[in-house]
């Protein structure tokens, strides 16, 4: 069958399961936006190529399937260095198309041209140039490869227009699909170190104060399950950070929840006072450890994961095994079901204790809304949390309400989390929303956004009206860059520089409804609940509520940035206990 | 194995497929993450689907693990060797280009060529004022013949950067991500 560049190119994503395709189309682009027309694969325009980036990465992290985006040369293509940097730094098996400008072209400067590859080298897992039409397929095919297997990521697919080109002869080829992939550099099947599993399993047998530090890795190998055999196998106390959210159930008891800067008090420590940390796909990120040197001083370290690269990055460790969490955890917990189960175990008794005193004496804790005073977001998402379906997906801008999602929602299920932790992208949440939506139209999907954020990608709401995907946004409006006042409240001596963005300008309801969406805003809190189930309602078009929040509202608990954290900054109605606690600590200590 | 030579420089012989901007990517990657490249040659293999990188890279400035296991993370990388110094026989090329005319107008270009015929070096071009020379050998050789020559004028110097093959019976030592 003769077939060309186009063509192949929509053929080869069929080939390879692709239902969804996040794009936008442009002028290098446009050969291959006509066959889009008679194909199966739904396309859905975005309204700025970062939004399609960012609904390719919310599909992604929904589903587990490679998000695919397709844009346009030059503008577009630096359009999607966003997303594609986000999809780098958390992971995310993803696949980019993007228009270039003819092979004849390149190097001249043309109209539309930039060097997209060279652009995106350090932000993509691998890159390409096709130079050939008879290229297409075999390139795809290695695309979606390197993009799904080992450590997820990004691939970007640079395409020449000319190779698309349906009037140029050398455009078309003879079809083919390849069965098998030739990367002689890239193999990322890996055989399990079982000895060293047995040498890590030692160690968890004869740990005291043993800690699960589970990364976004164990969501990335489908390993919740594994997890949670491990945890109860072992009797584990388990901190999941930001990108782990949901990989272990919130309301197990063995779950202390987020550490990290925002962590709260009980994760932050725990780890800190541990003789071993269990790193599970988790990468000792620097919003974890604060101040290296005292992080976890007296802790062990086994680190399991499918990156060799990241052992001993940040922390040596004691044990390193190299491979995917859920097969790892699974060949553990065997090891420790042959030693005995919990006879093999050491006695963590006294030390789930400490952890249940902690837990009692320093939760995550806010106050209410004074008479008349505007709504405190932990207490919206609360209400938030309490009144939608048990299988929700939260997805999340970055910021104060980015934390205050993470902390006060419930996670009981894996990956319905989605957020941008290392990359920190402001205006994730609307267009990561809309790609989980567009992968599960039958969940309810909730964008936690802030008034900063829902400005950055807010145009993407039009997407999802016109294109039926009936997203519910809660805006979260305290009329600040909340997290960047905080910092200039905390930091420097409140002096507050170019964070003031007001409550009513622009008119969020208004906006909302331009874009098609029912909207409603609400003051009191006494009327919060009655407006979420409003809008849990409505399913025939998206949904914004706007909730007035207080504007001088902080997260609480706090690990300042570059500090330890041992010296984590609680709320401040804890803050005269743990004074009281730590000065009776330093006592002992001498 | 004791390690002659300088041990805060180590050499890598990398392996790569032949495709258009690998270079690019291993440069990019030790730009980006802060490695220092102290020197770096290319050349084609005995398979034109693969060329050899040989970089000497500074440890003190990023460990060696880190930096294979980076290099690894390329999807063109195909295999790392480490060419240890006592394993391995290295040569760089020097080029220089050296004023003859000595403090008081007197030439000293028989000097120069005394120092190159000790070195075993080449005169590759005479010129009225000028010779440019050329030597080949060990690292050591070549900064120990930089270090003499630069007591003349030089005019303009270049090096190759090192390339390295083990030792005939003494097998490089296969690194591993």
């Amino acid at each position: 069958m003769r077939i060309n560049g186009a063509q192949a190119l929509i053929k080869s994503l069929e080939m390879e399961g692709v239902d969804t395709v996040f794009g936008y189309p442009g002028g290098a682009i446009l050969p291959v936006y006509d066959p889009v027309i008679d194909s199966k694969i739904r396309h859905v325009l975005a309204r700025h190529e970062q939004g399609a980036g960012h609904m390719a990465e919310g599909y992604a992290h929904a589903t587990g399937r490679p998000g695919v985006c397709m844009v346009t040369s030059g503008p577009a293509a630096t359009n999607v260095v966003t997303p594609l940097a986000d999809a780098m730094l958390d992971s995310i098996p993803m696949v980019c198309i993007t228009g270039q400008v003819g092979l004849a072209s390149i190097g001249t400067d043309a109209f539309q041209e930039v060097d997209t590859t060279g652009i995106t080298r350090s932000i993509t897992k691998h890159n390409f140039l096709v130079t050939r039409a008879d290229d297409i397929p075999r390139v795809v095919k290695e695309a979606f490869y390197i993009a799904t297997t080992g450590r997820p990521g990004p691939v970007l697919i640079d395409v020449p227009k000319n190779i698309t080109d349906l009037a140029n002869p050398d455009s078309w080829f003879d079809w083919y699909w390849p069965e098998t992939v030739d990367l002689p550099g890239y193999s990322p099947e890996m055989t399990l170190d079982t000895e060293r599993v047995a040498e890590a399993v030692a160690l968890m047998c004869a740990a005291e104060r043993p800690v699960l530090y589970v990364g976004g890795g164990v969501l990335k190998s489908r390993g919740a399950e594994a997890l949670r055999a491990l945890a109860e196998i072992g009797n584990f106390p388990v901190v999941t950070t930001l990108m782990a959210r949901g990989a272990f159930p919130d309301s197990h008891e063995l779950n202390l929840g987020m550490p990290g800067m925002h962590g709260n008090y009980t994760a932050i420590t725990a780890i800190q006072e541990s003789d071993l940390l269990i790193a599970m796909g988790s990468r000792f990120d620097d919003r974890v450890t604060g101040k290296v040197p005292s992080f976890a001083p007296n802790a062990k370290i086994i680190h399991v994961d499918i990156d060799p690269a990241e052992h001993g990055k940040v922390r040596r460790p004691d044990v390193a095994i190299v491979g995917d969490a859920r097969v790892v955890m699974e060949e553990m917990v065997a090891l420790i079901e042959a030693a005995g189960g919990e006879s093999a175990l050491a006695d963590h008794d006294a030390w789930r204790s400490q952890l249940s005193g902690w837990q009692e004496n320093y939760p995550l804790t806010y106050e209410p809304s004074a008479p008349g005073e505007l709504l405190k977001p932990q207490f919206v998402l609360e209400k938030l949390r309490d009144g939608s379906p048990d299988d929700t997906i939260v997805c999340s801008g970055v910021g104060q309400h980015q934390m205050f999602a993470s902390q006060y929602w419930t996670f009981d299920h894996p990956y319905t989390w989605i957020n941008s932790g290392g990359l920190g992208t402001m205006g994730f949440s609307i267009p990561a929303a809309i790609g989980a939506k567009a992968a599960f139209p039958e969940r309810t999907v909730w964008a936690v956004d802030g008034d900063g954020c829902f400005q950055m990608t807010a145009q993407e709401l039009v997407t999802a009206s016109v294109s039926k995907i009936h997203v519910k946004i809660a805006l979260l409006n305290n009329a600040y860059l909340g997290m960047v006042r905080q910092w200039q409240e905390m930091f420097y001596d409140n002096r507050y520089s170019e964070v003031y963005l007001s409550h009513d300008m622009p008119d969020y309801v208004k906006w909302a409804e331009a874009m098609g969406c029912a909207a409603f805003r609400v003051e009191d809190p006494s009327e919060v609940e009655a407006v979420i189930a409003k809008a849990n309602a409505i399913d025939d078009r998206p949904v914004v509520v706007e909730f007035r929040c207080v504007d001088n509202e902080n997260v609480f608990p706090m690990v300042p940035a570059g500090g330890s954290n041992d010296d984590v900054i609680v709320a401040p109605s804890q803050a005269d206990a743990l004074a009281r606690e730590r000065a009776k600590r330093n006592e002992e200590a001498r | 194995m004791t390690r002659p030579g300088d041990l805060a420089h180590r050499t890598l012989a990398v392996l790569v497929e032949d495709k258009a901007g690998v270079l690019a990517r291993v440069a990019d990657l030790f730009a980006r993450r802060g490695y220092n490249i102290v020197s770096l040659a290319v050349a084609p293999t005995g398979n034109d689907r693969f060329s050899r990188i040989t970089i000497v890279v500074d440890v003190e400035s990023a460990p060696l693990e880190q930096i294979v296991k980076q290099l690894f993370k390329l999807i063109n990388v195909v295999e790392i060797l480490e060419l240890e110094p006592g394993a391995s026989v290295e040569r760089e090329l020097i080029m220089v280009t050296v004023d003859t005319n000595g403090p008081n107008g007197r030439s000293r270009r028989s000097e120069i060529m005394e120092l190159v015929d000790i070195f075993k070096g080449r005169i590759l071009a005479v010129g009225a004022e000028a010779l440019t020379v050329s030597l080949e050998g060990t690292p050591d050789k070549v900064n120990d013949f930089e270090k003499l020559i630069s007591d003349y004028g030089i005019i303009e110097i270049q090096r190759s950067g090192r390339i390295a093959l083990p030792k005939i019976g003494a097998p490089a030592t296969r690194l591993r991500a």
